[in-house]
C-alpha cells in the first residue's frame, strides 16, 4: 500500500464518515427525545437519494404517495383521539395542521415534477417531500406509544423499518439509482484528485454539523429537545410538551437522513433497500457515544468510515463484517468506561 | 383575606393501583395568600401535588382560576398558570444553571413573551448565588443551591399558583431559613403558594392557612396561627415545648 493509496481510501473514507456523522447525530438525537432506537433511520437516505433521481426523470416520485397515505393514517388517528377525548372543536385546526402541508407538498411536487427544473430545486423539492414523513411515522408509529418501555419501541422500530422498507420496492421498484453529482468540478491536491461530490459532502456535513450545535447550544428551543432526553418529567413541568419535542426531532432526524441521501446518491449507487445498512452504521457511530454524546458520535462514525474504507482495500468481501464487529469491543470499552446509573423507567 | 378564588379541589380521590393514597381531600387557595398542608410521612402530601399538577391520575374536581383541570395536560397547565417544584426538584443537572432558568420561561418564551429577561434578573436578585453559578452545571450545585434554582426556574414561568413540594428537604438549618424566607416574600411579587412541609413549625409560621393531611384525609384545617395553637397539632407536629424544628 503506497501513499496514494491511502489517500484515496481517505477521501473516501471521510465522505462516508460524514454521512454516517449525520446519521448517527439524527439517532442521537431520536432516541434522547424520544427512546425510540429509530431503525428506519437509514429509509429516509433512500427515499431521499430514490425520490430526487425520480424528479430527475421528470416522473412523480412514489413517496408523494407515501407521504399521503402517511398524513391519512396521521389523520384518522388524530381525529379518534379527539373524539374520544371529547374534544371535537379541537379537530378542525389538528386536521388542517396534519393535512394541510403534505396536500400542498404533493400538489406542488405533482406541478413540478414534469418540469425538469434545475438540480437545486429538485433537491428542494426532494427535502420538502421526504422532511414531513418524520414526524407523521412519529404520529402514527411511535406517539401512541409514549409510556411503553424502550423495547417495545424498539419492536414498533423495527416494525417500522419493514413497512418503509416494503413500500419502497413497491413505489420505486427494485432498480437501483445513481444522481448526477452536484458539481462536476475536480480538484487536485497533492496528486490526489478530490471529486466536487466529496467536497459538497465534505462542506453540507460540516454546515449541517454546525447548525446543529449552534440550535443545541443557543435556541431555546434546542435547548428544550436536550432537556427532554436529559430529564423528561423536568420538562414537562416546565411546560415542554414530549409530543412536541418528539415530533420536532423526527423531524430533524427525516431532513437528515433526506439530506445525507441526496448527498451520496451520486457517490454511490442506491436501491430500495440501501438506506437500512448506512443506517446502521450510522448506528454504530452512536453506540460510540453512547447513544447520548454528539461528539463522540461524530468520532465514532469517522472510525467507521475509516475501517470500512481500508477493510475494503483489504478483504473487500469482509468490509461490512469488520465494520459491524467493532461494536463488541467498543460495547465492552462503553461498558467498562461508563458509570451506571440506575433505570429511570 | 382576599376573597378571589384561585384554586379549588373538591373530592379529589388518587390511587396506586389498589390502594388509595387520597380520599376524597378538599382544599381552596385564595389568591395571593400562601396556604400550607402539613402532615407525617406517606400522608399523600405529595401525592396530592402532583395530583394537583397532572402528572398522577385522579378522580374528583380541581378548578384552577375558574376553569375545570381534568383531562388537562401537565404542560397546559404550566402555560395556564400553575408550577410545581417537585421534591425531587427535577432539575436538568447536565445543562448550566442559565440554561435550566431559561427554560423555566419555556412557555413565556412560546407565546412571544419579551419580559423573560427582566424575570431573569428578578431571579438574580432574589438568589445572588445562582448569578454566581450562571455557567456551571446545574448537577455540580450543593443541595441549598439546588432548591434556589428549582425555585427560579419555577419563577421564570410567572406561575399565578406556585406548589412547592417540602422546599426545606435536606438543607441545613441556615438555609431552610434563608428559603423560607423567600417564600414568604414572594407573596408581595403576587405568587400564590401551596406549600409542602415537614417543618411543621415553619410551614404554619409563613403561610395563612393550614390543612392538616393524616392518612389521604384532611384531619383538620383552619388560619395558620390558629393551627399553630390548636393541642393537637402541637402535640403532634410540633413538639412540646418547641424550639426550632427542623
Amino acid at each position: 500500500m503506497d501513499l496514494s493509496t491511502i489517500l484515496i481510501l481517505s477521501q473516501d473514507a471521510f465522505t462516508s464518515g460524514a454521512i454516517y456523522a449525520l446519521l448517527s447525530l439524527a439517532l442521537i438525537l431520536v432516541f434522547g427525545v424520544t427512546r425510540v432506537v429509530f431503525i428506519p433511520q437509514g429509509e429516509f437516505v433512500s427515499y431521499g437519494a430514490l425520490t430526487l433521481a425520480s424528479l430527475q426523470l421528470g416522473v412523480v416520485p412514489g413517496t408523494v404517495w407515501l407521504l399521503l397515505i402517511l398524513a391519512c393514517l396521521a389523520a384518522i388517528m388524530e381525529t379518534v383521539r379527539l373524539l374520544l377525548s371529547g374534544a371535537v372543536r379541537k379537530l378542525p385546526r389538528s386536521l388542517a395542521v396534519i393535512l394541510g402541508p403534505p396536500l400542498m407538498i404533493a400538489v406542488l411536487v405533482k406541478v413540478c415534477a414534469p418540469m425538469h427544473l434545475a438540480l437545486g430545486w429538485q433537491i428542494l423539492l426532494t427535502m420538502l417531500l421526504v422532511m414531513p414523513m418524520g414526524p407523521l411515522i412519529y404520529r402514527v408509529a411511535f406517539r401512541p406509544l409514549a409510556d411503553a418501555s424502550a423495547l417495545v419501541l424498539l419492536i414498533a422500530a423495527v416494525a417500522v423499518h419493514f413497512v418503509l422498507v416494503g413500500l419502497g420496492l413497491l413505489f420505486f421498484g427494485a432498480e437501483g439509482v445513481r444522481t448526477p453529482p452536484f458539481s462536476d468540478a475536480q480538484l487536485t491536491l497533492a496528486g490526489l484528485n478530490i471529486s466536487g461530490q466529496s467536497l459538497w459532502v465534505y462542506a453540507s456535513s460540516f454546515v449541517f454539523i454546525g447548525l446543529l450545535a449552534w440550535f443545541f447550544s443557543k435556541t431555546l428551543y434546542g435547548k428544550a429537545l436536550r432537556a427532554v432526553a436529559f430529564n423528561r418529567n423536568g420538562a414537562r413541568l416546565v411546560g415542554i410538551s414530549p409530543d412536541q419535542a418528539g415530533t420536532l426531532s423526527f423531524a430533524l432526524a427525516s431532513i437528515i437522513g433526506c439530506l445525507s441521501g441526496v448527498l451520496i446518491g451520486p457517490i454511490t449507487t442506491i436501491y430500495y433497500d440501501s438506506g437500512f445498512l448506512i443506517g446502521l452504521k450510522g448506528f454504530v457511530g452512536a453506540i460510540f457515544g453512547g447513544m447520548a454524546s454528539y461528539p463522540l458520535a461524530a468520532a465514532g462514525a469517522m472510525m467507521v468510515g475509516f475501517s470500512e474504507s481500508f477493510s475494503s482495500f483489504w478483504l473487500s468481501g469482509y468490509k461490512d463484517v469488520v465494520v459491524f464487529t467493532m461494536i463488541i469491543p467498543v460495547l465492552l470499552w462503553r461498558s467498562l468506561s461508563t458509570i451506571h446509573y440506575e433505570e429511570e423507567e | 383575606m382576599m376573597a378571589e378564588r384561585l384554586l379549588s379541589v373538591r373530592d379529589l380521590h388518587v390511587s396506586y393501583g389498589k390502594v388509595e393514597a387520597l380520599y376524597g381531600t378538599s382544599l381552596n387557595v385564595d389568591r395571593g395568600t400562601i396556604v400550607s398542608v402539613i402532615g407525617p410521612n406517606g400522608a399523600g402530601k405529595s401525592t396530592l401535588l402532583n395530583a394537583l399538577m397532572g402528572v398522577l391520575p385522579s378522580r374528583g374536581t380541581v378548578e384552577f382560576c375558574g376553569n375545570d383541570m381534568g383531562g388537562v395536560s401537565i404542560e397546559s397547565r404550566v402555560a395556564k398558570g400553575l408550577c410545581l417544584v417537585p421534591e425531587t426538584r427535577e432539575l436538568f443537572a447536565q445543562m448550566t444553571v442559565e440554561d435550566n432558568l431559561e427554560l423555566g420561561a419555556f412557555t413565556r418564551y412560546r407565546r412571544g413573551d419579551k419580559n423573560i429577561r427582566k424575570t431573569l434578573e428578578m431571579v438574580y436578585s432574589l438568589f445572588t448565588r445562582l448569578e454566581q453559578r450562571r455557567t456551571q452545571f446545574a448537577g455540580s450545585l450543593s443541595g441549598g443551591e439546588r432548591q434556589m434554582l428549582a425555585l427560579g426556574r419555577a419563577l421564570m414561568s410567572q406561575p399565578t399558583l406556585l406548589m412547592l413540594d417540602e422546599p426545606s428537604l435536606g438543607l441545613a438549618p441556615l438555609i431552610v431559613k434563608e428559603i423560607l424566607h423567600t417564600i414568604s416574600d414572594l407573596r408581595s411579587t403576587g405568587v400564590s403558594i401551596l406549600l409542602i412541609e415537614q417543618n411543621a413549625r415553619a410551614a404554619l409560621q409563613i403561610s395563612d392557612y393550614g390543612y392538616v393531611l393524616e392518612n389521604g384525609e384532611i384531619a383538620l384545617e383552619g388560619l395558620s396561627s390558629q393551627l399553630a395553637n390548636n393541642p393537637r397539632v402541637i402535640e403532634s407536629y410540633l413538639g412540646i415545648g418547641g424550639g426550632e424544628g427542623s
